[in-house]
């Protein structure tokens, strides 16, 4: 065993070597899938400058291994686009892509907080592509069904979203959307998310960012009242997180613009480049659009976290300290101590039953770390992670991106090129003030990565496979695992809980001040739940028979 | 209002659709791939489709669905798919260790136009295929048919792949239950075990996708039709079908096949409906029908009567499949219930031929569409409110917004447990259903009633 590694001990008090845990994990695996595994399969170790071992991420799923991605439409329409309640959104292919995409990611919307009251995310919109279409081509009847949803509900915008036949018979929806968009005088744009493209959702993430920042950011130059304007992105509103933000950045006194993109609305988009500052939640999906916006607008952006109540505070003391208003630091320090006051009570009443209880993480491309801020906070230790389609720079930290190699998925997917705006530029900082921040330890247009952050010695694995799941499980026993639905039941017939980390199994919110205290009081119920003691029948554990003779009564 | 944007006013559309009442053929293709004991499904195309049908699958039955995918990149989609699926069978028996590999395909490698015997045939020669395991496949391009068709098209593909003529006829007969719930296959080995009769049932998903809590995941759960009982089905003397869409195309290819003749009938929903299934089991097996189906008969009969007063005259719409929704009207109509909206999002032009004669007696105008959408549904119930609902969950949208009582039957049914453990079909599945109408209506009646007219008896 590796000095260096911490030993982990597992219920029988046994050490758990991870090193000997990632040999049985690829022992079984055919040679060349246990070589690219295993650069995919690393044990933390945090250097003297804070630098961790490289990750190999962001590569092709093995075909046949069981994963748990999804594909390129999937983070497009599902994760990014999903959540804006105004924009018809049509899935331009066969109906099944249409399908599963509706309403099953939970995004919640405020549908009055618009003044026209537009709600179409409980409607799902497809061209229901039959075998003609794909023969003849299906710019037709994509055309007519644009028409169709133009008549019959009238929105503000409508979207198209390519699936994987779309891009194989050569369907242009760029070019029917733009014809569209002149005869209907209503914003209507193309997405080329095809399932195949990229290597996972992550490539649906950077097609639907270019194509929101090309098509609708800077479309609105009204400046909208309120002191410190801000944009939050990658925010989904998964069960209300964002509508507890919203509360504490009011209660702060901070304005919100937009947010890209839980209860969102294709207004608050179109102005969104009016803000002073781009807060980024979830770094994987929408660094895109920050960096974006910095570069045309002169907006800069923060790396902030609303996952963790201890991470709220730190997230709200960095953005008054960028705005460095006394004003807006003291009452963010008053908010946090009212705030704090319930959430250190519920630490309290749990804490005696989840301390030194264990969790392991898989789960999205921010998930995975900014949830073991929760689980820390309730005592427990995450023993395992990884991300499910983050790329190095999220395990890592953007100090490795001059260093990631751009394979030939990657350049498939469009990296726009951005200029600052003749008229919209204005930068919001001075670079010496930037400088400033920066060495304040603000983080400004940084992200350290989850790997830093966590032990030394545990074990991180990228797009990990139903059987390495499983191994993991049968190895550390660890008390509660973390992923999506398709890994759940799984996990659970082993008899070991786990917490949905996509759509927090219909709960929520875990954002914020609340949310955490609802997270604390959900996961003491899951590893301290008394049903896994059930398994086991009590003519298991008494297996003797009994009887009587007929005299002795 | 959840859907707001819903009018009244029925708009022609011919190119939009909306809020679908069908889904893919490959999710039919892999649950159907799951009633095959020790079957590993595997879904040849983008990684997205798997990942979809799984999340479908298992938020409907709470249960864990394994599937593998040719994950298909860019490159797979130029240069064909074959390279990724020979590695993935190579993978899959290698790393998960399934007896058969069942694959589907998608849209997209449907589109490319790889061909899968040929791929298949090649992991064999290149040795990735161990001796004694099996990879079979069916055709399910998404955009021909519906989820439907793909269950259809896998059920076949388990005819063809599997199912041997050794010249002698057993007396045992083969049953194809369609797409239905692991507790309704369940009920109809049950319904036929009563009579002494031990069929080869498949596909049959029961104690796959509604298997209990062991504090041990097994990869492949203990049910499932067996490859050694599709070998013999060959020589079955008889196939019975049940449900023509999704259970009759294995059935017709058996009778080509082997020369085993096929009986299709309609799924055993309610009374009538499974009196001809019954009736016919009993013809084909030579047996008499036995007391206990009697009995279980004369219960729903009496269920029927006791409480037809509230059952008469109500209005119904109803959205799902067509095998279901033809047995589920047959059923409504024999208590005298009034089917008023029906819409299935399969097309086929037999479907409303077979609902009108169903309703032909009904006094009331039926409206009826194959290859509609819950968008239209919704539009009809505006025009034309109903007293109670039939269908999956998408359906609690308009449940909601029109203060209509609904129940879950179809699927997906992603909101509620219960589906894949007690059965509809059969006499004792039509007591359920009926249980399942009766409390929607009277938890109805007793929300609404006038506190001087509320009942204590009903």
């Amino acid at each position: 065993m590796s000095d260096y590694i911490e030993g982990i001990m597992d219920t029988e008090c046994e050490v758990i070597d991870p090193v000997e845990v990632k040999e049985e994990m690829i022992v079984r695996y055919p040679t060349k899938v246990a070589r690219k595994r295993a650069k995919q399969i690393v044990l933390n170790r945090i250097g003297e400058e804070g630098e961790v071992p490289p990750i190999q991420a962001n590569v092709r799923t093995i075909p046949g291994i069981i994963t748990q991605r999804g594909c390129c439409y999937a983070g497009c329409k599902g994760v990014v686009l999903g959540p804006t309640r105004d924009i018809v959104n049509i899935t331009h292919g066969p109906i099944g892509c249409g399908f599963y995409s509706w309403l099953t990611r939970r995004n919640q919307t405020d549908a009055d907080a618009s003044p026209d009251g537009h709600n179409f995310m409980p409607y799902c919109f497809s061209t229901d592509m039959q075998e003609g279409e794909i023969i003849f081509g299906g710019e037709k009847k994509l055309k007519q069904a644009i028409q169709e949803a133009y008549d019959i509900f009238k929105p503000k915008a409508i979207a198209v979203f390519s699936t994987c036949p779309v891009g194989l018979i050569g369907d242009d929806v760029h070019s029917t959307a733009r014809e569209m968009k002149k005869k209907l005088g209503i914003n209507v744009f193309g997405f080329s998310c095809e399932g195949y493209k990229g290597v996972s959702q992550s490539a649906g993430h950077h097609i639907a960012n270019n194509g929101i920042f090309t098509h609708v950011v800077g479309t609105d130059d009204t400046v909208g009242a309120g002191e410190y304007r801000m944009n939050l992105l990658g925010e989904y509103n998964i069960g209300g997180d964002a509508f507890e933000i919203e509360r504490i950045f009011e209660k702060c006194g901070m304005t919100l613009v937009s947010t890209f993109s839980g209860n969102s609305s294709i207004d608050g988009f179109a102005n969104s480049h009016t803000a002073d500052l781009n807060l980024i939640m979830c770094h994987r999906s929408i660094n895109y659009v920050a960096e974006m916006m910095e570069k045309k607008f002169g907006i800069p952006w923060l790396k902030i976290n609303f996952i963790g109540a201890e991470a709220t505070a730190k997230s709200l003391r960095k953005i008054a300290a960028y705005y460095g208003d006394q004003k807006l630091m003291d009452r963010v320090e008053a908010v946090i101590e009212e705030e704090m006051l319930p959430v250190k009570a519920a630490q309290r009443e749990v804490r005696p039953r989840t301390a030194g209880k264990r969790a392991m993480l898989f789960v999205g491309g921010s998930r995975a770390h900014h949830y073991q801020e929760l689980f820390s906070e309730m005592g427990m230790e995450t023993v395992s992670a990884g991300y499910e389609f983050g790329h190095r720079d999220d395990y890592e930290g953007r100090k490795v991106l001059p260093s990631i190699k751009i394979d030939a998925d990657s350049r498939n997917i469009e990296e726009l090129e951005i200029h600052p705006d003749p008229e919209r530029y204005r930068p919001r900082k001075r670079p010496e003030e930037i400088e400033k921040l920066k060495a304040a330890g603000l983080g400004v247009a940084d992200y350290e990565g989850m790997m830093p952050e966590m032990k030394e010695g545990v074990m991180i694995i990228d797009d990990i496979s139903q059987y390495e799941t499983d191994k993991l499980i049968e190895i550390y026993k660890p008390d509660i695992f973390c992923a999506g639905i398709k890994e759940k039941y799984a996990v659970q017939k082993h008899g070991i809980p786990l917490k949905q980390l996509h759509s927090y199994d219909y709960g929520g919110p875990y954002a914020g001040f609340a949310g955490a205290v609802n997270f604390y009081k959900e996961i003491d119920r899951m590893v301290n739940s008394k049903i896994w003691g059930y398994i086991r029948a009590p003519w298991k554990e008494h297996p003797e028979l009994s009887g009587s003779y007929a005299f002795e009564s | 209002m959840l859907l707001r944007h819903t009018t009244a006013a029925v708009a022609e559309r011919s190119a939009l659709t909306v809020n679908p009442a069908k889904t893919c053929q490959p999710i039919g293709a892999m649950y159907a791939a799951l009633g095959l004991n020790g079957c590993l499904p595997h879904s040849h195309g983008s990684q997205g489709c798997c990942a979809y049908h799984r999340s479908t699958l298992t938020r409907h039955y709470k249960e864990p669905v394994m599937a593998g995918t040719s994950s298909f990149t860019e490159g797979a989609s130029v240069f064909g798919g074959q390279a990724n699926l020979v590695q993935a069978i190579n993978n899959m028996f290698t790393i998960y260790e399934p007896e058969v590999i069942a694959v589907h395909t998608t849209c997209l490698s449907e589109t490319i136009g790889d061909d899968l015997p040929q791929i298949i045939s090649k992991a064999r020669d290149d040795g990735k295929i161990p001796a004694r395991k099996f990879v079979i496949h069916a055709n399910t391009p998404s955009y021909v048919g519906t989820h439907v068709t793909g269950y259809a098209n896998m059920a076949k593909a388990m005819v063809d792949y599997f199912a041997e003529k050794n010249g002698v006829r057993s007396r045992a007969v083969n049953i194809v239950p369609g797409f239905v719930e692991p507790s309704d296959m369940a009920e109809i080995r049950r319904i036929a075990g009563e009579m002494g009769i031990t069929p080869i049932l498949f596909p049959d998903t029961s104690n796959v996708l509604n298997g209990p809590l062991t504090g041990k995941f097994a990869m492949y759960p203990e049910g499932g039709v067996t490859v050694s009982e599709l070998t013999r089905s060959g020589s079955s003397k008889a196939t019975v079908a049940l449900g023509r869409l999704a259970a009759g195309p294995a059935a017709r290819a058996m009778d080509v096949k082997c020369k085993v003749p096929c009986h299709i009938l309609d799924l055993p929903v309610g009374l009538k409906k499974t009196d001809e299934f019954v009736d016919v089991l009993r013809q084909l097996a030579g047996v008499q029908v036995p007391d206990s189906l009697e009995v279980e008969r004369g219960q729903l009969l009496d269920v029927i009567s006791d409480m037809h007063q509230y059952l008469h005259g109500v209005k119904v719409g109803i959205v799902g499949d067509p095998d279901q929704l033809i047995a589920l009207t047959d059923f409504l109509v024999s208590v005298d219930m009034i089917p008023v909206h029906i819409v299935t999002g399969t097309p086929g032009k037999k479907f409303e031929k077979r609902i009108r004669e169903i309703v032909k007696d009904v006094p009331h105008r039926v409206n009826v569409s194959a290859g509609g959408d819950m968008f239209l549904f919704h539009q009809w119930v505006k025009n034309e409110p109903v007293d109670l609902m039939i269908g999956n969950t998408y359906l609690k949208y308009i449940a909601r917004d029109e203060d209509i009582p609904l129940l879950r039957y179809g699927f997906p049914i992603l909101d509620r447990v219960g589906h894949s453990y007690f059965p509809t079909v059969g006499y004792r599945g039509g007591i359920r259903l009926l249980e399942k109408i009766l409390d929607a209506l009277l938890d109805r009646k007793d929300r609404d009633s006038p506190e001087s007219g509320f009942e204590l008896v009903m």
